[in-house]
């Protein structure tokens, strides 16, 4: 996209092409957008692997790019997701500036306890995360006059999106809104990982003395994707909320954290689109399990889990991904450019 | 003329243990100057004292005059301050293209860019590609540093202090653990870095410490024992004592 003129330096080329975008990336957003049309009947579905895809996302942001562990993600999602609610039943009912008042709220959350969080090692993370998560189910439980505690909060009648398009029982309205939020926001995220900024963390979760020893002010710019990711995950609450115009307490349950960061594992972490094919095939799988065993489907999620780390997340992702970059975009970069370009200088 | 870098009385305690005892040090502009001593002697505890790593339990120091004692790591790097490690301190999975347009933009301020790809900038493509001719990194650009032959990573720990263009530069252990065969390669690109960046070289190896520095500190149990030139250093009683004839006599 951005033709300066350094893309026609061959080692310009060697940074910039991973920001190019690959057939295979374009195929899978117009799949995703033509399920709109071809799967009229399973809307509502497809619109909650929306949303946990941009929730998974949002955590690989954090956990796959700048190496912050977390099992309590959730915290952003259910504040993004009471805040939808509560401003839609209570102020205003347009879907859109409740997307911004929640990530705005998921986002200083996010600040704030970014602080508590980026102090520790690995464990400290995982704990205060989690901390941090029950504080907020208990506040959301026992304040039942606000958020209507273990009944959840009812009510909510979200507006037409954009003025025009009410949002109807089948989930039309509702998957193509969560597709297009996850769409936008994957993209920034997707141009953010290849900038410097981006570089800058893949360094900061590699090697962080030599980060600092660089002159990277490593705290600064963890602070700032936490915040950011905290956001996003705040987006993806809100949007759940809007949707299924409705909020439990589970949207800040430990399950819902944990969850997502299965997703990650099934997906793999650090490329993004982890995030979002790990939902597909959560989802998938855990409606396929719950159909054939419905008191039994979290046990083979378990096992699925325990197999799948066992064989090695990494090796089977690195498989996946060169698959997928290695043969299908060497090919069609063959089919694009006479050469490879080798590391040469001109 | 003004030090480059000079600490005064630094001092750093463990506990009742001084690892850096009043220590008052000149760099000179330009200098190549090594610091020596026996294992344990304090050498890594002063270079994170130089560097921010370590804050001293008294003393200061000046980076071109300036006072630096408080300053957080990163922003003596962005002063001017540079090191490399004795023991490589990379990016495994990034290759060096990436490494060292990663250590150019951040020098150029543009780390907080988040919007355009890395690579759209052509300044830093420049340097990204004047560093690897200076380091003999062309050929290598774009493998994952952890593959390249250990001399070539030697050669990028090198470079990536360099890209943050420091006015003075710690080498720490530069040849530690270069086969022979990379060893050549090696040494004349440390010997060819430019005069205007004063060179601190921390270092065991004799050979070059006497081809390549013109000043010699000699540091024991984390004290100054005396500082001169070559042949003065090389011919002190003490020091010789110190490392019970090792190798100096070369």
């Amino acid at each position: 996209m951005d033709q300066t003129p350094a893309a026609t330096n061959p080692i310009a080329a060697q940074l910039t092409r991973r920001g190019r975008w690959g057939i295979g990336e374009i195929l899978f957003w117009l799949i995703a957008s033509a399920a709109l049309f071809l799967l009229p009947e399973r809307l509502l579905f497809l619109n909650e692997i929306a949303i946990l895809g941009l929730f998974a996302v949002s955590l690989d942001l954090i956990l796959g790019y700048a190496g912050i562990i977390s099992l309590g993600h959730g915290a952003f999602f259910g504040l993004g997701a009471y805040t939808a609610g509560l401003l839609t039943k209570h102020a205003v009912t347009d879907p859109l500036l409740g997307l911004l008042v929640a990530a705005v709220a998921a986002a200083l959350l996010g600040l704030v306890t970014s602080f508590l969080v980026l102090r520790g090692a690995d464990l400290t993370k995982l704990m205060v995360t989690l901390g941090i998560t029950l504080v907020l189910y208990e506040i959301a439980n026992q304040a039942a006059w606000l958020t209507g505690g273990a009944d959840g909060l009812q009510g909510i009648t979200v507006g037409p999106l954009l003025g025009v398009f009410e949002f109807d029982l089948f989930g039309q309205t509702a998957y193509a809104y969560s597709l297009a939020v996850t769409f936008v926001l994957f993209v920034i995220a997707r141009r953010l990982v290849v900038s410097p900024f981006g570089i800058s963390l893949r360094s900061i979760r590699e090697n962080p003395l030599r980060a600092r020893a660089i002159g990277i002010p490593v705290n600064r710019r963890l602070v700032a994707i936490y915040t950011l990711a905290a956001a996003y995950a705040g987006v993806a609450g809100a949007l759940l909320a809007q949707t299924t115009q409705f909020v439990s307490l589970d949207v800040l349950s430990f399950a819902r954290s944990a969850d997502v960061l299965l997703v990650l594992v099934i997906g793999g972490i650090g490329y993004l689109y982890g995030g979002l094919i790990g939902a597909v095939v959560f989802k998938l799988l855990q409606d396929a399990l719950a159909d054939m065993t419905p008191q039994y489907w979290q046990f083979w999620i378990g096992l699925i889990l325990v197999v799948i780390v066992m064989a090695g997340p990494e090796r089977l992702t690195e498989r996946a991904a060169s698959l997928w970059t290695g043969s299908l975009a060497r090919l069609l970069g063959r089919l694009r450019q006479p050469k490879a370009m080798p590391a040469r200088e001109t | 003329m003004q030090p480059a870098l000079e600490t005064k009385g630094l001092v750093k305690r463990f506990g009742a243990l001084p690892a850096t005892d009043n220590v008052s040090f000149r760099l000179e502009q330009g200098a190549r100057h090594a610091l020596i001593g026996p294992n344990g002697a304090g050498k890594t505890t002063f270079i994170n004292l130089l560097t921010g790593v370590l804050t001293p339990s008294a003393g200061q120091i000046f980076l071109e005059g300036a006072d630096i004692t408080r300053l957080a790591p990163e922003l003596r790097v962005q002063r001017g301050l540079a090191r490399t490690f004795q023991i490589n301190q990379l990016f495994p999975a990034m290759t060096p293209l990436e490494t060292l347009g990663l250590a150019v933009s951040e020098r150029m301020r543009a780390g907080n860019d988040w919007w355009r790809v890395m690579g759209s900038n052509s300044a830093v493509i420049d340097e990204i590609v004047t560093l690897a001719r200076r380091f003999g990194l062309m050929d290598v650009l774009g493998e994952r540093t952890s593959n390249l032959p250990y001399g070539k990573q030697r050669l990028l720990e090198i470079a990536l202090a360099f890209a943050c263009r420091p006015r003075v530069l710690l080498l720490d252990e530069p040849a530690a653990g270069v086969p022979e065969a990379e060893r050549h390669e090696l040494l004349a690109i440390v010997a060819a870095l430019p005069r205007e960046v004063s060179v601190l070289l921390i270092e065991h190896d004799m050979d070059l410490v006497f081809s390549f520095a013109s000043r010699i500190s000699v540091l024991v149990n984390g004290a100054l024992l005396t500082e001169g030139g070559v042949q003065e250093v090389a011919s002190d009683a003490r020091v010789r004592a110190v490392y019970l004839g090792e190798s100096l006599d070369a």
